[in-house]
């Protein structure tokens, strides 16, 4: 089986909760959609747990494009996570 | 129809940047401009400053698929985006949206459709910073705004007619 290799980047308090901006995984076996991920990175540590322990206003990209938790990854490069948008 | 869209950390000139985008031409009949700027009070204590942090590489994808929705609605002649990343003090702008038209309802409704886009879709968040400390601003309604459940904003070009 291919291990998928995919790009994380996180931005705003997403980023300051994890303390770092990127990083490089391998998606794991049974990680299908961006919601999975979310609980699996939320189990990796103090920090990851904080920073998705409210994941129902985490808002996510998969290849740069805005995606619901519920979007399977596929073979999505770059998947980013942050909080709601508060530009303009 | 002409789109310029920056993302840049320098201040901008909106009348510069009109002249750029309609200067030469005798076709529009309507140019709406809308600049964003930085208050100098933030829940009621003096901002310090305001700093824009943004995704780079889907924030300028994501404003063009903005602009794309917004020609296919409206009859435009051309549209300029601007945002600003970067730490910026109170009187200093953010963003600018110019839209140019025939007539003003398509330039006034394509302008505040861009603006709404902006506010919700675009990957770009501000944190403030106040004699209290920094902090994230926060999303206005955050339980509901949901990018999933965005629904296209009302008929303006129906109700404008």
């Amino acid at each position: 089986m291919r291990i998928e290799s995919v790009k994380l980047r996180y931005f705003a308090w997403v980023r300051e909760r994890i303390g770092k901006p990127e990083e490089e995984i391998e998606l794991p076996a049974g990680i299908t959609t961006i919601a999975d991920l979310m609980g699996w990175l939320s189990q990796r540590g103090e920090e990851y747990a904080h920073a998705f322990e409210n994941p129902k206003i985490i808002r996510a990209a998969l290849d740069r494009m805005h995606v619901k938790a519920e979007t399977a990854i596929g073979g999505a490069h770059e998947i980013g996570f942050f909080p709601p948008m508060t530009g303009g | 129809m002409a789109a310029t869209i920056r993302l840049q950390r320098e201040r901008f000139e909106a009348g510069r940047e009109v002249a750029q985008l309609s200067g030469g031409r005798n076709d529009i009949g309507a140019i709406v401009t809308f600049t964003g700027i930085c208050r100098g009070e933030e829940a009621g204590r003096p901002l310090i400053a305001m700093t824009l942090e943004h995704y780079p590489g889907m924030a300028e994808a994501e404003i063009a698929r903005h602009v794309e929705a917004a020609e296919k609605r409206w009859p435009l002649l051309g549209v300029t985006v601007i945002h600003r990343f970067g730490r910026l003090t109170p009187g200093e702008e953010i963003v600018l949206v110019i839209t140019l038209a025939r007539h003003r309802q398509d330039a006034f409704a394509a302008a505040e459709f861009l603006m709404d886009y902006l506010k919700t879709r675009a990957p770009f968040w501000k944190r403030v910073e106040t004699a209290a400390g920094t902090d994230w601003v926060e999303a206005k309604d955050a339980d509901n705004i949901s990018a999933d459940r965005w629904a296209p904003a009302p008929n303006r070009q129906a109700a404008a007619k």
